[in-house]
């Protein structure tokens, strides 16, 4: 059997967080959620990005560690931080690019995705990909998801210098999508004057007509 | 008289809503558990399979149950925490009754006995009707039916009416007229099949959100996504066209729709001409039906009218899906009849990837409106004012047709006619009208001025603080029976655990007092698969037909979709249950080969002339208000603003606000709005917002008290199928004074409290990551 991957559709995310919630079941995790939901722009759109950790084949997050507290398993999973180990410092937290480990202060520990490894090392899905209503998130191996699937599954990402592949695929539009991330350029161009008018899917419409809702 | 004995900050403090996060015995036990019940989540109509984690008679967990094929372990946030609803702080163990310090704690036989009392002195002084029953459709199919006979044989009223009212019924009597029956044409599958899918007022996503795989599942297949909605919601967003309609202009925009249809010849003449009635009237009354003409009252542009119109039409196949946006009005039967013209002018319906379809809001919204606690029908969706349909429930209840009595009133009638004095007295059973009927002000004077009122729930919601006698009903979990999900599959609810102290479940609490009032004989079951058994002879031959499905059936088939009619001549004319067979393979696609269920057999057209709502925007009022879910949220919050982590993915009502608008207003993000009709006004925080039509404004429901928008919505109701215009409303919006802000940080602070965590919880850390 071909190996088991895990798919993130941001397209199909329809914000409902049932990602998260399922994810605060695990026992270890006492109610808190190792995942997130980013929304872009609530302002200007619904759309919705469930993270999980992306399990990098060579894990920033591990390689700025000064406590090497951050283990990859021989099947590619890329663990939370060790208790014993773990110092506190957030070097993590500000290195990841995806920006996926959180510090929890009161545990004084950084705490991720690792994959629902007490399932997943048992044939299970995760618990966020076996919810997901949507199939946002996705756990399969590239064939079936090639079989049944628009997109393409993309997970080789460039951020500056740095080249990252990842265990995880995001999942982009059929046909050519640049990945190439200049974040410089976008946050300036989102001040540009009309910068999200496109987007708008009431330009035509008058803010308050008085006469019964006639244009 | 009922009026609520202590001050809202004493009844938060006493009976919630308590925040509850950690499951019984602590979050150790998720992992250890006795054993998982298979079974399926207590809210909306898609009622996904779930298995429940049980230790110590309580429910301390779920797992996915991938093996039920609707929606194979996938569930939305409200599945994954329902298991949180038990073991709740809140939750009523004993009986109760109101005294002027609040509520004290009273005997079963006491709280039985001043009921019973009351509804006989209430009855003996001013007429039977004048005692009126609410019941709701979290119930079972089981308990749906047997409140339906109590409200009859026991209390011997007419006036019994439920809360899918406030649901699909407009769905429901727009499908009976145009197809002779009211369910979802087919089962979801359907969807993936199609070419086309049409969805017109309904948030899938967060209101129906395993159905978003099905549509998905149809994309990846090649299928366009027409979605018309006031709001960019979630899907409409992905969506191939977008119809940013404005409220209450549905028809208007179905009726331009088959216009371009009927003009552009992409109507399926053979279709029409030998399974339908009715073409040519609905042609006459569309023809002037332009897109240009609905343009003007929609806000579509005409070109996007014409191209949902051919893209729909030309399609081989094709599915149309509405909910309460289309549904919550004054023209909601309109609406819906519209849709079906499009549908059968097109023959797409009664074959595979082609339907039309509602969604049900309400868990069991589907087999609890089937089953006769509606005001006008008996079980198996029969007229209760048709002399045969009588006579045969008659029979199998063993009484005289007389003795039943007629069509009773609506449950915005009946709170009316409470409002009004003529209904004395109420029982009411998990149903919360004070946050989900429109204009709660008026409502809440008319609870007030009951001299008596019963109610049966789990937890003291809105509505049950009214109450003079409570009595501690069941949760989902702690009972068994059947539901019928939004796809017409009948499904088993299995029992997790038993109720906790006091607490019984509810059918033993109705036979308790229907054997007090002496009309025992009439309710003599031991158990609830008794109830389905009867029920199965009652519902025989009516549209609504249960007879060939059993309890054995729906566990070993994952489901049975109805109607199963009896197929042999002894089925026919048994008496008893154990002699009806159960041959019938169920039925998940209605209408096959083109045969309807009138008596003509045919699907009937229904003409349909566009008319305004039943309020409109003006200069004093310029703004339409129109409301709705979201995610985190069921209904009236009764039970998910119990559960922390629901609570905190979206913690109070908010305006979605255009910023065109709100510049006009000068009003930004996150600032405190007053949202204000002639019926009241309410103080929240503005959401500015683009995805939302800039003459519209947006406010969700799920709350009470001074967060409650339906203290805002109006009353009107359709005239046929009663439904109160909850989508349309007129209002006002201004930045709040001072003194408005203060009184919505009141509502907030007493719209729940948080219960007890253990230190190292991480509370806050953890809703910071919820509310983003």
């Amino acid at each position: 059997m071909s190996e088991m991957r895990f798919f993130i559709d941001p397209i199909r995310c329809i914000g409902c967080k049932s990602c998260m919630q399922a994810c605060s079941e695990c026992a270890t995790h006492k109610g808190k959620p190792m995942i997130h939901l980013e929304y872009m722009e609530r302002g200007n759109s619904t759309q919705t990005v469930p993270m999980v950790c992306m399990h990098c084949e060579n894990p920033t997050c591990a390689a700025v560690c000064p406590a090497d507290a951050i283990k990859r398993t021989e099947d590619q999973v890329v663990q939370s931080s060790l208790k014993e180990r773990c110092i506190g410092c957030k070097n993590c937290v500000m290195a990841c690019p995806f920006g996926v480990p959180r510090y929890y202060p009161e545990m004084d520990q950084m705490l991720k995705c690792d994959m629902c490894y007490d399932r997943t090392s048992q044939g299970l899905k995760p618990m966020c990909a076996t919810v997901c209503p949507s199939e946002a998130l996705f756990y399969g191996t590239l064939e079936e998801f090639q079989s049944r699937r628009k997109g393409t599954p993309i997970n080789t990402f460039d951020f500056g210098m740095q080249e990252i592949k990842t265990r995880v695929f995001l999942v982009a539009p059929d046909g050519y999508v640049n990945l190439s991330m200049d974040v410089m350029h976008h946050l300036d161009g989102r001040f540009e004057d009309g910068a999200y008018d496109h987007l708008d899917p009431f330009s035509h419409l008058e803010a308050m007509p008085m006469s019964g809702g006639l244009l | 008289m009922a009026k609520v004995p202590l001050t809202r900050e004493e009844m938060v403090d006493l009976y919630g809503p308590t925040l509850h996060y950690t499951p019984a015995g602590g979050f150790k036990t998720i992992e250890e558990y006795d054993r998982l019940v298979a079974t399926h989540c207590c809210f909306c109509g898609q009622q996904c399979g779930i298995n429940l984690k049980v230790k110590d008679n309580a429910v301390v967990g779920f797992e996915p149950r991938t093996d039920f094929p609707f929606n194979k372990g996938k569930l939305c946030p409200k599945g994954v925490k329902r298991y949180l609803q038990g073991s709740h702080p809140d939750r009523l163990m004993y009986p109760m009754k109101r005294t002027e310090k609040g509520y004290e704690r009273i005997s079963w036989d006491q709280a039985l006995e001043e009921t019973v009392s009351k509804i006989k002195e209430i009855q003996a002084k001013y007429g039977r009707d004048s005692f009126a029953m609410l019941s709701g459709v979290s119930l079972t199919t089981e308990k749906s039916y047997l409140v339906g006979k109590f409200a009859r044989l026991a209390l011997q009223t007419a006036n019994l009416d439920y809360n899918g009212r406030l649901c699909m019924v407009s769905a429901g009597a727009g499908n009976k007229k145009a197809y002779g029956i009211d369910r979802a044409s087919n089962h979801w599958e359907d969807i993936t099949k199609a070419k086309v899918i049409f969805v017109i007022g309904t948030n899938i996503a967060e209101c129906f959100p395993i159905t978003t795989d099905y549509v998905w599942r149809a994309r990846d297949n090649g299928a366009k996504l027409i979605y018309a909605d006031p709001r960019m919601v979630p899907m409409a967003r992905t969506a191939d066209l977008y119809l940013p309609l404005r409220p209450g202009t549905d028809s208007a925009l179905l009726i331009s729709m088959l216009h371009v249809i009927i003009r552009d010849g992409l109507t399926d003449e053979k279709f029409i001409a030998e399974h339908t009635s009715g073409f040519e009237e609905t042609r006459e009354a569309v023809k002037d039906a332009t897109p240009e003409w609905a343009a003007k009252i929609t806000g579509i542009p005409a070109h996007q009218i014409e191209k949902a119109a051919r893209w729909y039409g030309e399609a081989e196949t094709g599915m149309i899906l509405h909910a309460r946006g289309l549904e919550h009005q004054t023209k909601g039967v309109e609406n819906v009849v519209s849709c079906a013209n499009l549908a059968l002018a097109t023959g797409k319906i009664g074959r595979e990837g082609c339907g039309h379809s509602t969604i049900t809001g309400q868990g069991n919204g589907q087999g609890g409106r089937e089953h006769g606690h509606k005001c006008d029908q008996l079980p198996g969706n029969r007229d209760i004012t048709n002399p045969e349909h009588r006579q045969y429930i008659a029979d199998i209840w063993g009484v005289e047709e007389s003795e039943i009595p007629g069509k009773g009133l609506s449950a915005q009638e009946i709170l009316n006619e409470i409002h009004a004095g003529n209904i004395k007295g109420l029982l009411s059973i998990c149903f919360n009208p004070l946050v989900s009927l429109p204009d709660a002000n008026f409502n809440r004077e008319a609870l007030e001025k009951l001299e008596h009122y019963t109610v049966i729930d789990f937890f003291l919601s809105e509505t049950a603080q009214h109450a003079d006698i409570v009595l501690p009903g069941s949760l989902q979990e702690e009972d068994e029976g059947t539901t019928t999900s939004g796809e017409g599959r009948v499904i088993k609810i299995n029992q997790a655990i038993t109720p906790p102290g006091e607490a019984k479940k509810d059918w033993e609490i109705l036979l308790d007092i229907a054997h007090r009032l002496g009309r025992g004989k009439y309710f003599p079951y031991q158990n609830t698969k008794e109830i389905f058994e009867e029920l199965r002879l009652a519902s025989r031959g009516g549209t609504a037909d249960y007879s060939g499905i059993t309890w054995e059936r729906v566990e070993k088939e994952n489901g049975v979709f109805w109607p199963a009619p009896q197929t042999t001549e002894k089925g026919k004319t048994a008496k008893r249950s154990e002699d009806l067979d159960t041959h019938h393979p169920g039925t998940p696609r209605l209408f096959e080969g083109g045969k309807f269920y009138h008596p003509d057999g045919r699907g009937h057209f229904n003409a349909v002339k566009w008319r305004e709502s039943g309020e409109v925007v003006d200069t004093e009022y310029p703004i339409w208000l129109t409301t709705g879910r979201v995610v985190s949220q069921y209904l009236s919050g009764t039970q998910t603003r119990r559960i922390g982590p629901l609570v905190d993915q979206y913690p109070n009502p908010r305006m979605e606000i255009h910023p065109r608008l709100a510049l006009k207003l000068n009003i930004q993000d996150n600032d405190w709005v007053t949202v204000k009709t002639r019926r009241g006004q309410i103080t929240v925080r503005a959401m500015v917002v683009n995805t939302i039509r800039p003459d519209t404004v947006f406010v969700p429901y799920h709350w009470g008290g001074k967060q409650s928008i339906n203290m805002l919505t109006q009353r009107a109701l359709d005239p046929v199928s009663k439904i109160p215009e909850f989508k349309v409303s007129a209002c006002v919006v201004s930045k709040a004074t001072p003194e408005e802000i203060r009184e919505g940080e009141e509502a907030q602070r007493l719209s729940g409290k948080t219960e007890k965590l253990p230190v190292n919880y991480g509370i806050n850390d953890r809703r910071r990551e919820f509310s983003r």
